[in-house]
């Protein structure tokens, strides 16, 4: 990454479908506690009652983990889940919001929805990652990212319990960087201070 | 039409711009999620560019109307989170039963799935018969379906789960009738309700009530929008009364905050001063 003209990170995105809870519990706890960025969250799941997905999630991390609310206060160095059946966007007034519109690639959170916002709202800084999963959701959120000049990470496919949704990724959108589980967190911490060329 | 093409000054004026000519006021709209819905409807209506959108807008009364339709959200469910119904059957109906007389506003209901799931709660806990409820919505079109009672079956199952789990007395399928793919709810289900248009952004209170459900509408508001609502609220809700809203919603940072009491886990507040 050193030939590469950064800007600092403002938000990491990340996405993933059917087999990526084990990728993110492979990569959270090592995450750097002052990684200086928040971290958003999407990831489909059942709209169920019963889903415990945040406390798991505060296991598995030594940052800040919470469930989104309603005009929640983006920070850094905390992880922001998408709650079940909601999307999630963000506003110029450094808030998450949520809606309840209409499904997208039958998926409520969608990851294209919040790739797509977090690339009109942070630009170059967004970077944004995408799992394992079954579908083509956040393919076209990547397009979005990559054309505001952010950076674009797609899992491995060959590493991805279902390969579609990473495949389908690197198919259409030129990836800045194909990574693996194992480099996941060690890439994510070196945002963390990496260094502006310009 | 690429969403860049919507800037959000441009997007500014034209909604100011519309609530000075129609009185549809959204400038205190949270703009992530107008913005999506504005680009939506570009795409729907194939308009090209800003300036055919705010030309027909200006120029066409009606198409304004479908306009707000869009830009709303109007997707509902009939028993959504239904352990927040099971609260509301366990532990606020059994208050409102003290009631001689008991009235509920539904603020927002869309298409009046929420509607239809509140007066099946009232009847099984014979309190249907001393009820009304105010099902009100800012869209006449979506009121017009909420009347009707007609939906597609296709959400059915879905919703008789949901039903049972909130605690539902029987079957959900023997308070409609299925013809092909649509049901229509038994006509008694409405007969205590008023459905109504209103504008939380302008309309001011019109009744006292001892439970007002807004659910998933706060979500579209900024919070300075929000905290007029929640004052149109509790100007609204009798002492006592509670207060109900979406999962993910809260009366935090609200002036509401001191003088309500949330009752267990769900969103669901009672006024205490």
């Amino acid at each position: 990454m050193e030939n590469r003209n950064f800007k600092d990170t403002g938000v990491v995105l990340i996405g993933g479908s059917a087999g990526s809870l084990k990728v993110l519990f492979e990569l959270l706890p090592d995450l750097d506690e002052d990684l200086g960025f928040p971290i958003i969250v999407v990831v489909h799941r059942k709209a169920a009652p019963d889903s415990h997905l945040e406390s798991v999630f505060k296991k598995h991390t030594k940052l800040n983990a919470v469930e989104i609310e309603d005009k929640m206060p983006l920070k850094a160095n905390t992880i922001y889940l998408a709650p079940a059946d909601y999307h999630v966007l963000l506003e110029t007034t450094n808030e998450l919001a949520l809606d309840y519109s209409e499904k997208l690639h039958y998926s409520r959170p969608s990851i294209d929805v919040t790739f797509q916002s977090g690339a009109e709202i942070f630009g170059s800084s967004a970077v944004a990652l995408l799992l394992s999963g079954a579908n083509h959701d956040g393919v076209q959120g990547l397009k979005h990212i990559k054309s505001a000049g952010g950076t674009v990470l797609i899992q491995d496919p060959d590493t991805a319990e279902v390969d579609l949704m990473p495949r389908e990724a690197t198919i259409q959108v030129i990836a800045d960087y194909i990574i693996k589980p194992t480099e996941m967190a060690k890439f994510i911490n070196k945002l963390a201070n990496r260094i502006d060329h310009n | 039409m690429d969403t860049a093409v919507l800037r959000e000054h441009e997007l500014d004026s034209l909604f100011q711009e519309i609530a000075e000519k129609y009185g549809y006021d959204f400038t205190l709209y949270s703009k992530a999620s107008l913005k999506r819905r504005v680009h939506r409807i570009c795409l729907m209506d194939k308009l090209y560019s800003f300036a055919e959108l705010r030309y027909r807008l200006i120029h066409d009364p009606e198409y304004l109307q479908r306009f707000v339709e869009e830009i709303t959200v109007n997707v509902t469910e009939m028993y959504r989170d239904p352990i927040f119904y099971k609260t509301l059957r366990e532990e606020v109906l059994p208050q409102l039963a003290t009631y001689p007389f008991i009235r509920i506003w539904i603020a927002g209901c869309a298409t009046g799935e929420e509607v239809y799931s509140v007066a099946i709660m009232l009847q099984e806990a014979n309190l249907y018969d001393r009820s009304l409820i105010y099902a009100t919505d800012l869209n006449p079109s979506v009121l017009e379906k909420a009347r009707n009672g007609v939906f597609s079956i296709r959400h059915m199952k879905q919703y008789s789960e949901n039903y049972i789990i909130s605690g539902g007395k029987k079957e959900l399928s023997s308070y409609y009738m299925a013809n092909y793919d649509l049901i229509k709810f038994d006509d008694k289900l409405k007969e205590r309700v008023v459905f109504s248009t209103h504008n939380l952004v302008s309309d001011a209170s019109f009744n006292e009530f001892q439970l007002i459900i807004c659910r998933n509408v706060l979500i579209y508001f900024e919070r300075e929008l929000q905290h007029k609502v929640f004052n149109l609220f509790d100007s609204s809700l009798e002492k006592l009364g509670y207060l109900a809203l979406g999962s993910k919603e809260s009366i935090r940072f609200s002036n509401l905050e001191q003088t309500y009491k949330k009752i267990g886990v769900e969103k669901i507040w009672r006024k205490v001063q």
